[in-house]
């Protein structure tokens, strides 16, 4: 099946999720970052974990991590990503300390290694939604 | 047939085997997603249906179910408590289909649509797979390991007629040329995708030794999360899962040890997923896995065999519910050629969703 005939799945746009992927829009990664206690978190949740705080602000990362884990994708599973393969979906641990699923833009799989450091960059997937992406820090 | 045709054929087999009628059941704990206790009871004949619970900890339920049962039992709120699980994953909507496609039926489905599914990381596989990637960055992990697994499990289905991999071997020189499918899992890495279903009846041992049926003792059960259970990559300790907090539990519960097991029944959705619930369950240390899965430790033979029915990778994929039936058959002595000689204890798990976790402590 070619990505024509299904199309990329998108976030569903709705409340802190979509407040995220605007700012991604707008160019900037922000993650929740507790007022109280200073704690960021990801993905999107009501409260602070750590401190049971309810007031939070979507504070400016530095944009900046290492790769913590990745696969390979070689046979998708989903008809929308066939024709994509190989890919690597990665995880990114920020310098917030926070992880973000997303893939590096700029590198094959086979290039990927653990801890390489990586910067935020931004892709536009459509249908009036970025997506936050990685290439390699130089 | 149905996925609730197959489940109730098991279900009815089930209950004659313990010497019940079908309106006897007076419980039912069906598994997430795969038909409801109504329907069930309306196809059976129960007419007077007192419990219906689902637990929704995906292929955690089974074992979890196995714990709710024994409680309800125990409790008085009913008597005769009915566990069915199965699907039509092979003739029905494919299994590796469903799961990529419909993340949104599990808890946490909002978060994977939200944040992975975009990036195309869409299917169980793939987020296991970036726990096991990092499993050998950390551990030395090898494949070799995971294969060692696959073959084992390949092994025990040759001695089971109702597995699917049945005549068909595997040596890990087959397991390493199959295809990949998401680094670090090949093809054989994954479970089966079949239609099967099975089935198990709770009552009380009181009750129990009045049937004909020859009974085995949930000697205890605990489930656990991890944390968050909604989010698989944000994990402070990502090897930390569901069943590093059951299994303790159901090992003091029941006044065993890992040590005492003579067998462990380990949900098999993929063969890390074997090893990490290893050493997360405390057969071995955390790292050790892949040394303890060699030489045929975890074979009929060996110090722990494990999944003696083959298990989803071999046998089929009956949610975790064959595990349950496999234990006990071993317990009672009817697992013909593949009994382990006087096995009187054995330990079976279950893992769900991202990692929602099981395990159920069986005696005879």
């Amino acid at each position: 099946m070619s990505a024509d005939a299904m199309p990329r799945p998108l976030p569903l746009m709705t409340g802190m999720t979509e407040e995220f992927y605007q700012h991604c829009a707008a160019g900037e990664l922000r993650f929740q970052r507790c007022s109280d206690c200073g704690t960021w978190r990801h993905v999107p949740r009501e409260l602070c974990a750590a401190c049971g705080s309810f007031e939070w602000a979507w504070d400016l990362s530095s944009g900046k991590g290492r790769v913590f884990t990745w696969t390979v994708v070689v046979r998708p599973l989903h008809p929308a990503f066939s024709g994509q393969e190989p890919y690597a979906p990665v995880v990114v641990e920020m310098e917030e300390g926070v992880r973000v699923l997303a893939r590096v833009m700029d590198c094959t799989p086979e290039e990927l290694e653990m801890d390489m450091p990586v910067e935020v960059d931004f892709e536009d997937a459509g249908q009036g939604v970025t997506l936050p992406v990685f290439k390699r820090t130089t | 047939m149905s996925f609730l045709g197959i489940q109730l054929q098991a279900s009815i087999r089930a209950i004659a085997d313990a010497g019940l009628s079908n309106q006897d059941i007076d419980g039912i704990i069906p598994f997430p997603n795969l038909g409801t206790a109504e329907s069930f009871a309306s196809n059976l004949g129960c007419r007077d249906l007192r419990f219906a619970a689902t637990l929704n900890i995906g292929g955690a339920s089974p074992p979890a179910s196995l714990g709710t049962a024994a409680m309800v039992v125990t409790s008085g709120a009913a008597s005769h408590v009915l566990i069915p699980a199965g699907w039509n994953a092979y003739s029905g909507f494919r299994a590796a289909k469903q799961v990529s496609e419909q993340t949104f039926a599990i808890p946490g489905g909002g978060i994977a649509r939200d944040f992975y599914t975009p990036h195309g990381l869409t299917a169980p596989a793939q987020w296991y797979a970036l726990i096991a990637r990092r499993h050998m960055h950390e551990f030395g992990t090898k494949s070799e390991h995971l294969g060692a697994i696959a073959v084992a499990m390949r092994k025990h289905a040759q001695l089971n007629d109702n597995a699917v991999m049945k005549g068909r071997e595997m040596t890990i020189d087959d397991y390493m040329a199959a295809p990949m499918i998401t680094d670090p899992y090949r093809l054989f890495d994954c479970c089966l995708e079949t239609d099967a279903a099975a089935a198990v009846v709770v009552t009380s041992e009181e009750r129990a030794r009045d049937l004909k049926g020859k009974p085995v003792k949930i000697l205890s059960s605990a489930s656990g999360q991890p944390y968050p259970a909604d989010e698989i990559t944000g994990r402070a300790d990502i090897f930390r899962t569901g069943l590093s907090l059951a299994a303790p539990r159901a090992f003091a519960k029941a006044g065993l040890k890992p040590a005492d097991m003579d067998f462990a029944q380990i949900y098999d959705c993929f063969t890390f997923e074997v090893l990490q619930q290893i050493e997360e369950a405390g057969f071995c240390a955390r790292g050790e896995g892949g040394e303890f899965v060699e030489g045929g430790r975890i074979e009929l033979g060996g110090e722990l065999p494990i999944n003696t029915h083959g298990g989803l990778l071999s046998e089929a994929h009956v949610l975790g519910m064959g595990h349950i039936t496999e234990a006990v058959r071993q317990l009672r002595g009817d697992a013909g050629a593949r009994q382990i000689e006087g096995a009187a204890l054995g330990a079976v798990t279950g893992w769900g969703d991202f990692g929602d976790g099981s395990m159920a402590i069986l005696g005879n």
